[in-house]
C-alpha cells in the first residue's frame, strides 16, 4: 500500500501530520530537538507568551495525582521580544509551523500581543489562552465567560491576520455555549482542553501541595473529559479542532481525531516520553496503513453517527 | 548530549533503612557524566505514578559502562524502583543538568551531605581526589544506621567525618557543627554541599559568615527534567540589584553557587 496522506489543514495552518506540541510542554522547541526531529512535528506551539517577561509562581509547582499532574507554573515566560529575537529565529531553521500561545491580564494586552506578532516571518498562528487556570487576572477570568471570551477574540481578530485558535477551558459549565460565543466572535479553530483546576493536599505537612494551592490537572487521568469535549464542540459547530488532554499514544491521538479533531497536541506525555509526538505520529501512520485508510480526513469525526 | 534510553539493572542493594543503591549499565551516561549531574529514570512501565524520579549521579565505573544511583524511597515511585531487579530496563535519561564546578589542583574542599544528600557528593570527592585536591566529606544523619558511607562496599578514597541528631555516631548534633568548627580553622578554599533545605540555608548563612564560597546541589520536583516545563524552580538573586528570579533546577541547575540562593 502507498503511504497514507497524514497531512491536515487547521484554519489554514498546513500540517504534514495532525501532531503538535501543548503549549507549555516543549518550551521552544530547542529543550526536545536532542530527541525529535522537530522538522517531522506537525506544528509546534510554544511556551504561553506575554507582553512582558513574566516570573511566574512560587515552587512547588508541580505535584504528581493518580495518572495525572498538577502544575502552577503561572506563565513564567520571558516575554514575547524574547521570543521573537531569540526563540524565533531557533525554530524558523526548521520545516514547521510555529504558533504562538498568548496570554494576557487584560483585553488590550491580548490585541497588543496579536499586533506585535502579526506578519513576522515564520510565525503560522496564534492560539489564544483564555482559560489558563493558575494566573491571578486574566486567565480563566476571560476562558469562563462567554462574553470575555468572545471581547478577546474580538480584538484578536481585529490587530492580526494570523490564523486564530482559541483555546478553550473545560472548567465551565458548558464547553459547548464557549465555543459557539468565540467562533461568532471570529475564532478560526478551537483547540480543547486546557488543564482541569484542581488540588492536592501534602497530608504529612497538612498543607496544599502547590504553593498556588490549585493547579492545572493534566495528564491520562483527563483524557476521557478531553474527549468527551471534542465530541460535543464537533457536533454542535463547524469548525477546525485541535484535540489534546492526556494523550500519551496514538491510539489515544485516534479517539480524539475520530471525536471530531482536526489535529492533536501531545502535553505531559513528553515529560514521560521525550520522544512521544515521534511514536505518535509513526502509530498514526502505522494505524492508517492497517485499517487501510489512504488519508487521515476519512477519520476526521468518523465514530460520529 | 542526553539520551533516553533503556539501561540494564546490573545490581540493586539495600544499603540502609529505605536507602538502596543501584547499579545500572548505561555506558554512554557512564561516559559522559560528571559529579553534580543527574539522571531522569522511569520507575515503572506504567502511567501511574506518571512522572520519571530525577536520581544525581553517586559515581560511575567508565570502564564497566555502570552508573550508581544511591536513593532513598520517599513515595510510590522510589519504591517502585527499589523493587526492581536484575536484568529489568528502566528508561533512564542523562546525565541532566550542570554539574559542580570543580577547583584547581591542591585546593582544600569541605563536602557537606545531609542524609541521601551525600549521594553526589560521592562522586564528585572521586573526581576531586583524582585531581589531587584535600577533600574532606562531613555527613549529617539521624542515626548511625542511615550512615550511607563508611561501610562494606561504600569505602571513600576521603577523610570523612560524622554528625548525628540522637549520638549514635560521631558528633551528637547537626553537620552544620561539624562545618563551622573546620571553617573556624584554617585554608577551606571551596565548600559543596547537598542536603535537606534547612542544612542548606544553614550551610549558606556559615560561607557567607566565614567568607568561603560554596556550591550546593539543589532538589526540586520536577516534569520534564530538560527545561521545558518550568516547575522545578528555585529562586535565585537578581543581578545588580534586579529583583529576585525563578531559574531551572533541571538545566540551569541542579548545582548553584550558594551566594545565588535566596532562602525565605
Amino acid at each position: 500500500m502507498i503511504k497514507p496522506n497524514l497531512a491536515v489543514d487547521v484554519a489554514g495552518i498546513r500540517m504534514k501530520n495532525p501532531v503538535t506540541t501543548a503549549s507549555g510542554t516543549f518550551g521552544f522547541g530547542f529543550e526536545y530537538a536532542p530527541f525529535v526531529d522537530l522538522n517531522r512535528l506537525g506544528a509546534i506551539v510554544v511556551k504561553g507568551t506575554t507582553l512582558l517577561p513574566r516570573r511566574g509562581n512560587p515552587p512547588p509547582r508541580i505535584v504528581e495525582t493518580p495518572a495525572g499532574i498538577l502544575n502552577a507554573i503561572g506563565l513564567q515566560n520571558p516575554g514575547v521580544d524574547y521570543f521573537i529575537e531569540v526563540a524565533l529565529p531557533y525554530l524558523r531553521q526548521f520545516d514547521l509551523p510555529v504558533i504562538v500561545n498568548i496570554a494576557g491580564d487584560t483585553v488590550e494586552d491580548y490585541a497588543a500581543l496579536a499586533a506585535r506578532l502579526d506578519g513576522v516571518p515564520g510565525v503560522a498562528g496564534l492560539e489564544v489562552n483564555i482559560s489558563c487556570p493558575n494566573v491571578k487576572k486574566g486567565g480563566l477570568a476571560f476562558g469562563a465567560d462567554p462574553d470575555s471570551a468572545a471581547a478577546v477574540v474580538r480584538v484578536v481578530k481585529g490587530a492580526t491576520r494570523l490564523p486564530v485558535v482559541v483555546k478553550l477551558s473545560p472548567n465551565v459549565t458548558s464547553i459547548v455555549r464557549l465555543a459557539e460565543a468565540v467562533v461568532e466572535a471570529g475564532a478560526d479553530a478551537l483547540s480543547m482542553i486546557n488543564t482541569l483546576l484542581g488540588m492536592a493536599i501534602d497530608i504529612r505537612r497538612r498543607r496544599p501541595a502547590l504553593a498556588n494551592v490549585m493547579g492545572g490537572l493534566s495528564g491520562p487521568a483527563i483524557k476521557p473529559v478531553a474527549v468527551r469535549a471534542v465530541w460535543q464542540v464537533y457536533q454542535a459547530l463547524k469548525v477546525p479542532i485541535v484535540g489534546m488532554g492526556g494523550i500519551v499514544t496514538a491510539e489515544d491521538a485516534l479517539e480524539f481525531i475520530m471525536a471530531g479533531a482536526t489535529a492533536v497536541a501531545v502535553g505531559t506525555a513528553n515529560f514521560i516520553n521525550p520522544r512521544a509526538t515521534m511514536d505518535i505520529i509513526d502509530g498514526i501512520e502505522k494505524f492508517l496503513v492497517e485499517e487501510r485508510v489512504s488519508d487521515i480526513q476519512e477519520l476526521i469525526g468518523a465514530a460520529h453517527m | 548530549m542526553v539520551a533516553d534510553i533503556p539501561a540494564g539493572v546490573v545490581q540493586q542493594e539495600q544499603v540502609g533503612p529505605g536507602q538502596y543503591r543501584l547499579t545500572l549499565y548505561a555506558p554512554v551516561i557512564a561516559s559522559l557524566a560528571v559529579p553534580g549531574q543527574f539522571v531522569y529514570i522511569r520507575c515503572t512501565d506504567g502511567l501511574d505514578p506518571l512522572l520519571r524520579r530525577p536520581l544525581s549521579i553517586h559515581g560511575v565505573n567508565r570502564e564497566r559502562g555502570e552508573l550508581f544511583l544511591l536513593y532513598q524511597v520517599v513515595g510510590r515511585g522510589t519504591a517502585l524502583l527499589a523493587a526492581r531487579r536484575r536484568g529489568e530496563r528502566l528508561g533512564v535519561m542523562g546525565p541532566l543538568g550542570r554539574g559542580f564546578t570543580l577547583p584547581e589542583p591542591g585546593r582544600r574542599v569541605i563536602l557537606v551531605g545531609g542524609g541521601i544528600g551525600v549521594a553526589p557528593l560521592v562522586f564528585l570527592g572521586q573526581e576531586l581526589v583524582h585531581r589531587n585536591n584535600q577533600v574532606c566529606l562531613l555527613v549529617g544523619v539521624r542515626s548511625a544506621d542511615q550512615l550511607p558511607v563508611g561501610k562494606k562496599g561504600y569505602t571513600v578514597p576521603f577523610d570523612f567525618a560524622v554528625a548525628t541528631d540522637d549520638g549514635s555516631c560521631g558528633h551528637h548534633g547537626s553537620v552544620t557543627d561539624l562545618l563551622e568548627k573546620v571553617l573556624a580553622g584554617e585554608g577551606v578554599d571551596m565548600v559543596y554541599a547537598c542536603g535537606p533545605r534547612g542544612m542548606l540555608r544553614q550551610t549558606a548563612s556559615l560561607l557567607a559568615r566565614y567568607n568561603v564560597p560554596g556550591e550546593f546541589s539543589l532538589e526540586e520536583r520536577m516534569g520534564c527534567g530538560v527545561g521545558a516545563c518550568l516547575s522545578c524552580v528555585c529562586k535565585t538573586a537578581g543581578k545588580g540589584g534586579e529583583p529576585s528570579q525563578y531559574r531551572r533546577v533541571c538545566v540551569e541547575g541542579p548545582v548553584f553557587p550558594a551566594e545565588q540562593l535566596v532562602w525565605d
